[in-house]
């Protein structure tokens, strides 16, 4: 009876223990995109949502910047093999990579941003940007004085036609006549980076009557925005609130909380309550949204604040659905 | 019709926009290749000079001290070529790889050091970049039917360093083939030996082309970041240094065929630009990714023989050895 008792406090003393030991052990890391950490766009909202988990924590988050694909797994793999743990892999292109690892070490976490892998050990988080496009494409149908509006897409798939696909039925929302130009940068991932081309294109769309531009396209923005501003024309920016880089003629930008993302997940581990699986945020969940600010206030009416704050509210409560161009490959809305 | 006479016509403008960098590093390459060594570094170089102009331009405000550092730079790395291969005798195209290499971390680790804007630079303001240059009486000419919106359009509106492309490549003619240096250059690059029996130091001749090279180059990064763009950003010639090599083969060497292959490529691209997702009347869609392959496909295609044959200079790729 006694020993009995004995046995239980120890066995209660050591779950204890490692209970207390799982709460310290939580090594949180990330795995940046090839476009690195300050392309004041997408990794940059996760850079920041690691900032701010390690300023309210004090928990240091070891950051792998990769600069080749082949680097993406292996680092992947060596903070798994460091005990790190969860570990946020930024965007679609290191899914393989993410499935690779995952199997490699089972118990590890890992946290997998705009993809899906099936994983048990995997927690996918992906964005309803259609939603948040929606949005800003009503806006740009509201400020456009031509009754046309261009789109210049990073690397050419699913992912990205989501934005256009989204952006473009936000548009005919407010507009069923408006014309919307659609053009991708490229077919490669080094579609996020070629400013030229983005600028090229953006060119070309202003040529064929576009005052309004949306660029979906990481670092190939950057020539969006600035071809847009030359010539005197509006640009909306993406992911990261992007309305300063361009003040005066960045419309707005179509936010993706993924810095947000990033942070839930290291909060969940540390308080022991990360679980796999599949977290979709749209705009019920804060995980879209549309940037106003003093760089753009200016150029957003009250009266458009206010229809695009109703629409917002519509697409929450359901009463606008908008169509995901990743649930069929089209856009038939 | 005027609808698309104007599309046209912008399409040929953005052409000019789109080839002026290539124009300048297959210039480049040129009086390299010429002198008998092959320039694969052509990228390296432009993007070296691109980060330069947009790093100093960014600082200083001026963009003509930025495109002054980018010809330094970029020369400099010519004279590490030439260091490695006319010098030492090393491989022409592993010197040159390993500066593509170089120059593409060295970059975006300077960029990272220096901005902290995770190797971007600093946007640059209006004033500290190449902006667009009206052409005096564009408003009174454009009433001018045909000729007015050719002015307007296409002549009109390119900043500085597009109207240098196009003085630079008659220039390069002349020196190439009415000057002495390019007569010995010529001849350096077909039969160095005999440039030597002559008394000529073919080690001289052959730094001085890649000091030509250097300078051209700097202005092709110069026009990438500070006048097409308004920053630097990594990786951001994006290949252009290729399409230019691939120009100077597709022109067979000589200036003024160079210089139509670089329009055709950028032609090729800004139509590629301009046909994505248009449907063409008989034939549908163009993927796009054909258009981008095309200027790879024609060079191939020429070099098989198909169309002409394009004959390198004979020395070119290797080192010159005098007999002891």
């Amino acid at each position: 009876m006694k020993l009995n008792k004995i046995t239980m406090s120890i066995v209660a003393g050591a779950v204890a223990l490692t209970a207390s030991v799982a709460q310290a052990d939580v090594k949180p890391a990330v795995v940046y995109d090839k476009a690195g950490k300050f392309d004041k766009s997408f990794n940059e909202a996760v850079y920041n949502g690691v900032k701010r988990f390690t300023a309210d924590t004090g928990i240091s988050v070891r950051e792998v910047e990769p600069t080749n694909e082949a680097q993406v797994e292996q680092g992947l793999k060596k903070l798994a093999k460091r005990g790190n743990s969860p570990i946020v892999a930024v965007g679609f292109a290191q899914a393989n990579a993410v499935s690779a690892a995952a199997q490699a070490y089972p118990d590890t976490k890992f946290t997998l941003i705009d993809m899906v892998v099936p994983e048990a050990n995997v927690q996918n988080i992906v964005f309803k940007e259609h939603e948040g496009s929606f949005l800003v494409g009503a806006l740009a149908a509201m400020k456009s004085e031509t009754g046309t509006i261009g789109f210049v897409g990073g690397m050419d798939i699913p992912l990205i036609s989501r934005f256009g696909c989204g952006y473009e039925q936000g548009a005919k929302h407010i507009n069923a006549n408006i014309k919307v130009i659609h053009n991708m940068t490229g077919s490669t991932p080094a579609a996020f980076g070629n400013p030229s081309k983005g600028g090229e294109l953006t060119r070309s769309q202003i040529e064929a009557g576009a005052d309004v531009v949306f660029a979906a396209a990481g670092g190939t923005g950057f020539g969006v925005y600035q071809a847009a501003a030359d010539a005197g024309k509006w640009a909306i920016g993406v992911d990261s609130n992007q309305n300063h880089l361009q003040p005066g003629t960045m419309l707005t930008s179509m936010v993706k909380r993924v810095g947000e993302a990033a942070y839930k997940s290291y909060e969940a581990a540390n308080n022991g309550t990360w679980e796999p699986g599949f977290v979709s945020m749209g705009l019920a969940e804060g995980g879209v949204d549309w940037a106003l600010d003093e760089h753009n206030r200016a150029l957003v009416t009250a009266d458009m604040e206010t229809q695009v704050n109703a629409l917002k509210a519509s697409i929450i409560a359901g009463d606008i659905a908008v169509h995901d161009y990743m649930s069929d490959n089209t856009c038939n809305y | 019709m005027n609808d698309i006479f104007l599309t046209v016509l912008l399409t040929l403008d953005a052409t000019i926009r789109v080839s002026t960098p290539l124009i300048f590093a297959a210039m480049a390459g040129l009086f390299a290749e010429r002198s008998g060594v092959v320039d694969i570094g052509l990228e390296g170089k432009m993007l070296a000079g691109a980060f330069a102009a947009a790093s100093v331009a960014s600082i200083v405000g001026s963009p003509w001290a930025g495109l002054g550092i980018a010809i330094l730079v970029s020369t400099s790395l010519a004279m590490l070529h030439g260091f490695a291969t006319i010098t030492h005798r090393g491989d022409q195209i592993v010197s040159g790889v390993a500066i593509n290499i170089l120059v593409a971390g060295l970059t975006i680790i300077l960029g990272l050091a220096w901005f902290h804007q995770g190797g971007l630079t600093p946007a640059l303001s209006n004033e500290s970049r190449f902006l667009s240059i009206t052409l005096p009486f564009v408003e009174q000419l454009a009433l001018i039917p045909v000729l007015g919106p050719i002015y307007k359009e296409l002549i009109s509106g390119h900043n500085i360093l597009v109207y240098l492309a196009f003085v630079v490549v008659p220039m390069v003619w002349w020196v190439v083939y009415r000057t002495r240096f390019g007569l010995r250059l010529r001849a350096v690059g077909e039969n160095p030996k005999a440039v030597d029996t002559a008394g000529l130091s073919v080690i001289k001749l052959r730094y001085k082309a890649l000091i030509v090279g250097g300078v051209l180059c700097g202005i092709a990064g110069a026009y990438i970041s500070t006048a097409h763009n308004a920053q630097f950003t990594r990786d951001m010639t994006a290949g252009q240094g290729y399409i230019a090599l691939a120009a100077l083969i597709f022109g067979k060497w000589r200036p003024l065929t160079v210089m139509l292959a670089c329009l055709l490529f950028g032609f090729l691209d800004a139509v590629a630009v301009r046909l994505q997702g248009v449907s063409i009347p008989g034939i549908g869609e163009i993927p796009v990714q054909f258009i981008e392959a095309t200027p790879y496909l024609l060079t191939v295609i020429l070099l098989a023989g198909f169309i002409g044959r394009a004959i390198p200079p004979k020395a070119v790729g290797t080192a010159y050895v005098k007999e002891r």
